[in-house]
């Protein structure tokens, strides 16, 4: 075994499963040796006198019709059961390996038809066919072995199966032959170490199984018989007297339970130990209070009463100490479309589930303030939250494949909305879910409706889920990345239609993207975010011609145009965006920026109102909105 | 305007009705090489005894005249293909021939024991889906995103262990709690509802252990997904959340593992009935296997092997028609 392995084996033995696992497994071999040799000859001390009996001080665990002591007896009858057990399952390794190789070895018609008989006989419970075959071969120890390696044999067989063709499929093997490595040596240095690990776990979950086949088998009276006795007898001879001394079924009950049980923790501690899953940590800090920044929005008038979204210093934060979204403060008028852009891990997903209530669990959110069309669903109790959200906000998510329900059918997923917020019939929503695809342009809407997911293409799903989100009237749409993952060609149509759902409607949008292009063609107003901040408030015109920030006009100057040199490589932002977790003082974008002095690695710059509807985060902001200094930089692409 | 697509749709689903039936025929044809085996391989069972099997359960003192007579009623004295085809037919006439030992028609005592054994499993297999498939996802709504750590502990440990101990050790701790301790059912025998709350529990609970499990874990899985957010997205209730939305998908999975342990579960009749002293086909397996009566066993093995592929057989069909994306219906 390689080095790394046996540390991961050691460790996963140090677990108090591993531990208990084998020390008990050492228990049952020192047992199985030792007993007979001990008590032998108390085992089978006949005591007439005491026959019968239930727990007494020299009998504690009673005596059998003869009167011989039953712990002595479940002791010494370690020795065969565990014996017969893993000469079975040995047995049946024998038999099911070279079976189950025949597949990648032989191939062909020979090969397909091993495999199907190994699938075949996988089917049919190893208890019954145990018996079947101990019925050919004939009661008796001999029969129950037999019978019960014929019946573990399949799954050996299905598992050198699945090794052989892994192994014969793997490089190193390629690379050996074609090295000219012989054939012994190959087996020997080659195959045996890659099998040998998972042919040991499968040994030892098969000696357990095999021990509780063997003790069925012998206490269905078809395994051991007299006067040999093993835990398998001894329960069934216990079970006849349960009525007048229980006593004398547990203690074989118990040793069954017990060794079973050992074999088949012991073999799960070693997979665990080949899996390299033997230690699990749970890394918990606790937030710095200095990660968060005290963030204050520039703009102090109080919003107007009318603002379908208002946050101010929102924060989410997840245990471990990360920090992804950091202070941001914004608002959104009625029917207005506000944009979000920045580079993916900019935190602008994360700041809309917030607001959309749509966090992970462990997330943490904080706001100094938090009003969706006026209230504060933080505020609100469950029902009354789900009542203002479900009906006056709609959400479209970046990836319709995985956003729709693949089990359910489309009008289902449609139509629950209304039957759940406005109380609808089933044929008051199925209505309204046909109009609603319509409106999306889905054409033949009631037969869409009957349709699963899959039977719609990207585009399609995409118009299906904002139609879902316009079943209730939504008062804010928030759109991430709805575009993202769609052609080209079906990005300028879900862009139209969010655009006309929004006017039609009256309702306001939040465009998350990463692409300026995207937002610049449907918002007026834009946020732009980097490490978890808003760093430029602006207007759309302002933000393709004269932007403040460094990062804005690094991310605009990334748009290729109809005039951009296809010559010349792509503009692209040299540098890596901070992670969640760091906690630096200064303005995040600095180590990346061009005009960084040493005040911006020291001091974090404010957002500071520019003009009526211009904010930005900048020591040195630009004045003509030229990106000096990006441009030509080869790195990763924005 | 409506034509095209509605069209469209219709072809879609002929298309998908065509996969589902090509499906249908491979795994019927599947189902046919199985049995096809399964009475072959329950045909040579007898050939395989060594010796003489006829005198081998008559016993040394029986007269010769009488085992000869019972070796031409088994048809043992014509030549092995004849013997074969004659077996085959017959079996597919639902004739599995006489006892040797008692000389009754087996074909008779199948019919009388076999119905309480699949009331038993049958019974025992439905409670097991029913208990083991709520219970899991409720167990992943409570510990989902990691919550709960003590609950999942407190379960997985608990499942753990009763999935690792075999039925009939179960069975032994019912009868000593419920029969022994405090009177609550019968032990034995096969009268009325009560009699049927042990073995049922006995059979039932370790497949509910391990079923939960996996259905809890599955659940996890689901309620991690993109859908299951748009379905919080849309504000539903949990209750829809868990039961529409989650549930739906977590029953390929579950189905498959139920139709595993549905064999265990067969299997594991054979034990509790011999425990309950149930009149069914496990008693009558295991004291046919003891008096080396052949023919008997052969049956039962036939019914046992049928019942097994038959149940494999309806949960791959199900599987095909559940999936509405019918992603099975290409293997």
């Amino acid at each position: 075994m390689s080095e790394p392995s046996s540390s991961s084996f050691r460790r996963a033995l140090r677990t108090p499963v591993g531990v208990a696992s084998t020390l008990g497994l050492l228990a049952i071999i020192v047992l199985a040796i030792v007993a007979p040799i001990l008590w032998s000859a108390d085992a089978a001390h006949l005591d007439i006198l005491n026959a019968s009996q239930g727990s007494s001080r020299a009998h504690p665990l009673g005596t059998d019709a003869l009167g011989r002591d039953i712990l002595y007896r479940v002791l010494v009858a370690t020795r065969l059961s565990v014996t017969l057990a893993v000469v079975a399952a040995g047995l049946g390794a024998l038999l099911g390996i070279p079976f189950g190789a025949v597949p990648a070895l032989v191939g062909g018609r020979i090969g397909r038809l091993a495999s199907g008989l190994i699938n075949l006989s996988v089917a049919f419970p190893a208890l019954l066919v145990a018996i079947f075959v101990a019925a050919v071969i004939g009661v008796g120890s001999h029969g129950a072995v037999i019978g019960i390696a014929v019946a573990t044999a399949p799954y050996f067989a299905r598992l050198s199966q699945t090794l052989s063709s892994s192994v014969a499929g793997s490089e190193y093997l390629a690379a050996a032959r074609m090295l000219g490595v012989g054939k012994p040596r190959l087996l020997a240095r080659h195959i045996l170490p890659n099998v040998a690990e998972p042919l040991l776990i499968t040994m030892t979950i098969a000696a357990g199984d095999a021990l509780l086949a063997l003790a069925g088998l012998s206490f269905l009276g078809l395994g051991v018989q007299p006067p040999q006795y093993d835990w398998g007898r001894m329960l069934s001879e216990g079970l006849d007297r349960i009525y007048v001394t229980p006593i004398v079924a547990l203690g074989p009950a118990v040793a069954i339970t017990l060794g079973a049980l050992t074999f088949s923790l012991f073999g799960e501690v070693l997979a665990k130990a080949a899996a390299g899953g033997g230690v699990r940590r749970w890394q918990r800090a606790e937030i710095g209070a200095a990660a968060v920044a005290p963030a204050r929005p520039a703009r102090r008038e109080a919003a107007p009463a009318g603002d379908v979204l208002a946050v101010d210093g929102l924060t989410v934060s997840f245990p471990g100490g990360s920090v992804p979204v950091r202070g941001v403060s914004f608002e959104v008028a009625p029917g207005e479309i506000v944009g979000i852009v920045g580079e993916s891990g900019s935190g602008k997903t994360l700041t809309a589930m917030a607001i959309a209530d749509l966090l992970p669990a462990s997330a943490r959110l904080e706001a100094s303030r938090l009003a969706l069309f006026g209230q504060d669903p933080r505020m609100l109790g469950d029902a009354q939250r789900r009542r203002l959200l479900g009906r006056s906000l709609a959400v479209v998510y970046q990836d319709p494949m995985s956003a729709l329900n693949p089990a359910l059918r489309i009008g289902t997923q449609l139509a629950e909305v209304a039957e759940v917020h406005d109380g609808a019939s089933k044929t008051v929503a199925r209505e309204r879910a046909a109009d609603r695809l319509r409106s999306v342009r889905i054409g033949s809407p009631e037969a869409r409706l009957r349709q699963y997911p899959h039977e719609f293409s990207g585009g399609m799903r995409q118009r299906a889920v904002i139609a879902m989100g316009l079943m209730s009237e939504p008062k804010l749409i928030i759109a991430d990345e709805p575009t993202t993952a769609l052609d080209v060609t079906v990005q300028q149509q879900i862009l139209r239609l969010l655009r006309e759902v929004s006017v039609s409607g009256g309702a306001a949008a939040i465009l998350i993207s990463h692409d300026v292009a995207v937002v610049s063609q449907l918002c007026k107003r834009v946020l732009v975010m980097y490490a978890g901040r808003v760093v430029e408030e602006l207007d759309v015109d302002t933000l393709v011609r004269v932007p403040a920030h460094p990062y804005t006009a690094a991310l605009v100057a990334a748009v290729p145009t109809m005039e951009s040199d296809r010559a010349r490589p792509l503009a692209s932002i040299p540098g890596r965006a901070p992670s969640p977790y760091d906690d630096a003082p200064g303005c995040p974008f600095a180590p990346r920026c061009p005009r960084a002095s040493s005040r911006c690695l020291e001091e974090m710059p404010p957002l500071e109102r520019r003009s009526a509807t211009h904010r930005a985060a900048c020591w040195h902001p630009l004045e003509d909105g030229t990106a000096a200094g990006f441009g030509t930089v080869e790195g990763v692409a924005v | 305007m409506t034509a095209a697509p509605a069209s469209l749709g219709r072809r879609r689903t002929l298309w998908a009705g065509h996969t589902r039936s090509a499906y249908a025929l491979r795994r019927s044809a599947r189902l046919l090489v199985s049995l096809a085996l399964l009475l072959t391989a329950t045909f040579f069972m007898i050939h395989l005894v060594p010796g003489d099997p006829v005198r081998a359960a008559l016993g040394p003192t029986a007269p010769a005249s009488l085992v000869a007579e019972r070796k031409a009623a088994l048809g043992l004295d014509k030549p092995l293909v004849t013997q074969y085809v004659d077996y085959i037919g017959n079996v597919l006439h639902g004739d599995f021939g006489t006892s040797l030992i008692s000389g009754e028609s087996v074909t008779e005592m199948i019919q009388q024991r076999g119905p309480s054994t699949l009331k038993l499993g049958g019974i025992a297999f439905l409670v097991a889906i029913l208990v083991a498939v709520p219970l899991g996802i409720l167990m992943a709504a409570l510990t989902r995103d990691s919550r709960r750590r003590g609950a999942e502990l407190g379960f997985t440990a608990m499942t753990g262990a009763i999935a690792a101990i075999p039925s009939f050790l179960i069975a032994v701790a019912l009868v000593y709690l419920f029969a022994v301790t405090i009177h609550l059912f019968p032990v034995a025998g096969r009268a009325g509802f009560s009699s049927y709350v042990l073995p049922v529990a006995a059979l039932a609970l370790a497949p509910i252990a391990s079923l939960s499990r996996i259905v809890r874990v599955e659940g996890l899985r689901v309620l991690d997904q993109d859908y299951i957010r748009t379905a919080r997205g849309k504000r539903l209730p949990s209750r829809i959340v868990y039961v529409r939305h989650a549930l739906p998908n977590t029953l390929t999975p579950t189905l498959t593992v139920a139709g595993l342990l549905l064999g265990g579960l067969i299997a594991g009749t054979v034990l509790v009935e011999n425990i309950f002293a149930w009149p069914g086909l496990g008693t009558t397996l295991v004291q046919s296997v003891a008096e080396k009566d052949y023919p008997t066993v052969q049956a039962v093995a036939v019914v046992f092997g049928v019942v097994v592929l038959l149940a494999n057989f309806a949960v791959d069909i199900a599987l095909g028609v559940i999936d509405p994306r019918s992603t099975i219906l290409d293997t």
